[in-house]
């Protein structure tokens, strides 16, 4: 029997944690309480991007889309949407449109949206991940059916030149350049290697793609196998993402049951086989030499740089590591070719890039936008700004690597090339957005503590000089700095950006480097007026009461945790013992008439 | 599968099942779907509809909705064509729907024994 209605309820990360895979076990059963079973359909999908207001649940084909859905709402859905065709409009997903200042509710009406171009994450939200047929259904593996069928290898080669994919992980190489270096190899054994070690904090692109859309990458991965003469490939994954090396594993043994993996592919004389290899969560295995050791069972640590892998990789074999992202880009480029891709986004940055926005933002979630489009665009439109009526301050993109763009960078269009202008990178797609509240040293304090404890250790200024940089800015945030030390941080970030083995330690002075240029003045007063404008570094901070403003009425005082707040009710106005005030803050929060302030 | 047109042939099975995910089709046919209309039969024409429509690849998305206001008429029928003109179809059953299917979507040409104007009750 044909069913009339889909139910399709995000399983991403995001929406399970908040209960998603509860809603779909009340949907199903609410569908058998009604009857429903043989109409409708409930199916897990990939993210649909708006992480902040999930978990959402989409009904087709009424292309109704259900926001922030608790498990005590399925049975007004099922009942009333489902049984008697009345959507609940209280939980649709709604935007007011800036025109006509009315709600709206049709999908490409909403702004978090309308300015999006979905490529890589096309399926997620659209199919079941973990029903091969429904991926074939978008023309799945028809890409690897042409490419058998129809092109030699060096043809797809050229293809995915001619369509300038360059690489979403972060370093933007050109994706056919490095195909065709492997491929120039002798004939032989090689490898091909999907990278799904994704570490920047806060990016959830890669794993957003292996949840929504696992068959994608595994047939992106065939193409690169063929194009480049290997017949073996690894994903690897790290084990801290259960729910997508599932699917990976569900996709994988589906595909070679359909005997779109193994040997004689389509009746073609290519055989291809994907193994998952787990990562144990270590950053620097993100870098392609490490993650090649860890592949061979040795301990996580960079090599220098050349052999490239693409001569000398897993196993001394020639091997191509591409990121999640980009193979996902490469079936729709070989079937809807490479002009056509090319024919989005700018000058040298081709196609779209995909963005883990969070921080200071109201849309939380994953974006997808044609390269060329603005910081302002991402952040105003498709995120709706900071939340709170808070001042925008600054953007960090490129995770660890990169930098931070202010409000005079808002309007520069994002790709590659302009974003290293601009002193950040694009790296693999976390965006992280502060407001007035982030105090600027705090952030880049915050990076540099990630590398410190993700530094492999394997070479002195990243082991050694990323340590001594963060007790520098510790120094800094605890008043003990002076223009000294900020002397000393640059020289020293200079340092370990030249001599460390790896890219990692090449880069791991980013943050710090890119914020006190753009933010000098902000570091000048921790270290001279031993202030924190932002309020966040505590140990500059100091709470007083306001002796005029104080009406005596106690409140603080019994909220004090440490017993620092002193006087006599209705008789002596209060006064903080700065000796046991632990700035916590929570006077503040109690006064009633703005007597306690802190500075 | 051994070849591209094994492939071939088990995209377009599956496409059938989740065609309606991309909605957009040419013709967009609603079923009233209140008490009224579930009271008078209209769950067998709504199935019918989305079977028959899916094993013939016609080009249309069938939902549901809520109370049309003619109860007495029900179950209503309503289908929207690509010029967004509509055709309102009453006291169908599901035999008719399949008329329906073939002669409005399959020919083009509107089964007037059949809607509202022919029903003989004034509105």
């Amino acid at each position: 029997m044909m069913e009339r209605v889909h139910v399709l309820v995000c399983a991403g990360t995001g929406c399970t944690s908040s209960q998603s895979d509860v809603i779909v076990e009340k949907f199903r059963s609410y569908v058998r309480q009604f009857d429903l079973q043989d109409e409708v359909k409930v199916i897990k999908t990939g993210c649909f991007g708006l992480c902040q207001k999930g978990p959402i649940i989409a009904i087709h084909p009424d292309k109704t889309f259900y926001c922030h859905v608790l498990p005590s709402d399925v049975e007004e859905i099922v009942v009333e949407h489902l049984y008697k065709g009345r959507p609940v409009k209280r939980l649709e997903l709604s935007d007011i449109d800036e025109e006509t200042k009315e709600k709206v509710f049709e999908i490409e009406k909403i702004r978090f949206y309308a300015k999006q171009m979905r490529i890589a994450l096309k399926n997620c939200g659209v199919i079941n991940p973990e029903d091969i047929d429904e991926y074939i259904a978008q023309d799945g593996y028809m890409a690897l059916g042409k490419a058998l069928e129809s092109m030699k290898p060096q043809e797809v080669i050229d293809e995915i030149k001619k369509s300038g994919l360059r690489g979403r992980g972060g370093g933007g190489f050109l994706t056919g350049l490095k195909w065709q270096f492997a491929a120039n190899q002798p004939k032989g054994q090689k490898y091909v290697i999907c990278n799904a070690d994704e570490g920047d904090p806060g990016a959830f692109m890669d794993r957003s793609i292996l949840e929504g859309d696992p068959h994608s990458v595994l047939e992106a991965m065939a193409i690169a196998g063929y194009a480049i003469g290997a017949n073996h490939g690894y994903v690897y994954i790290r084990a801290e993402y259960p729910i997508a090396v599932e699917r990976l594993e569900i996709a994988i043994e589906q595909a070679k049951n359909y005997g779109l993996l193994g040997k004689k592919i389509l009746g073609s004389k290519f055989d291809f086989d994907i193994e998952i290899r787990l990562g144990a969560g270590a950053f620097v295995c993100g870098e392609e030499t490490a993650l090649i050791a860890s592949i061979e069972g040795k301990r996580g640590m960079p090599m220098p740089k050349p052999p490239f892998p693409a001569i000398s990789g897993v196993w001394g074999k020639p091997t191509i590591i591409n990121n999640v992202e980009t193979f996902a880009n490469v079936p729709i480029i070989l079937l809807k070719g490479a002009d056509w891709f090319a024919s989005i986004g700018t000058e040298k940055s081709k196609g779209t890039k995909v963005f883990a926005l969070g921080g200071k933002i109201v849309n939380t979630g994953l974006v997808e936008i044609p390269m060329g489009t603005t910081l302002r665009e991402v952040i105003y439109e498709i995120g709706g700004g900071c939340p709170n009526n808070k001042n925008f301050k600054a953007v960090q993109t490129g995770g660890p690597s990169g930098g931070c763009l202010t409000e005079n960078d808002l309007d520069t269009p994002i790709d590659f090339d302009n974003l290293v202008a601009l002193g950040s990178m694009m790296g693999s797609g976390g965006m992280i957005v502060l407001d007035e509240d982030n105090c600027i040293v705090d952030v880049a304090r915050f990076y540099l503590d990630f590398i410190v404890d993700e530094s492999c250790g394997k070479c002195t200024p990243c082991r050694v000089g990323t340590k001594r940089l963060l007790e520098m800015l510790n120094d800094v945030c605890e008043g003990r700095g002076s223009l000294q030390t900020l002397h000393d941080m640059e020289d020293l970030a200079y340092k370990i950006k030249d001599t460390s083995l790896c890219g990692l330690g090449q880069t791991a002075p980013n943050p710090v480097l890119s914020t006190l240029r753009l933010f000098r003045d902000e570091y000048l007063a921790h270290v001279v007026k031993k202030k924190c404008p932002s309020g966040v570094c505590k140990a500059l901070l100091t709470y007083s009461i306001i002796r005029d403003k104080c009406r005596k009425c106690s409140l603080c005082a019994k909220q004090c945790p440490t017993g620092a707040i002193t006087g006599v009710p209705g008789k002596e106005p209060y006064v903080i013992d700065p000796s046991k005030c632990i700035k916590c803050g929570a006077c503040v929060t109690a006064c009633r008439f703005d007597a306690v302030v802190r500075v | 599968m051994k070849s591209l047109s094994d492939l071939q042939r088990i995209r377009d099975e599956a496409k059938k099942r989740v065609g309606m995910r991309e909605g957009n089709q040419e013709y967009r046919i609603v079923v009233g779907m209140a008490t009224c209309g579930i009271a008078a039969g209209a769950r067998p024409v709504l199935t019918t509809l989305v079977e028959e429509a899916a094993k013939n690849n016609y080009p249309v998305t069938v939902t549901q909705t809520g109370c049309i206001g003619m109860c007495t008429l029900e179950p209503i029928v309503e289908v929207y064509g690509p010029k967004g003109d509509k055709t309102t179809y009453v006291l169908i059953d599901p035999k008719k729907a399949v008329e329906i299917l073939e002669e409005h979507i399959g020919k083009g040409k509107v089964k007037t024994e059949y809607t509202v104007g022919s029903s003989g009750v004034a509105l």
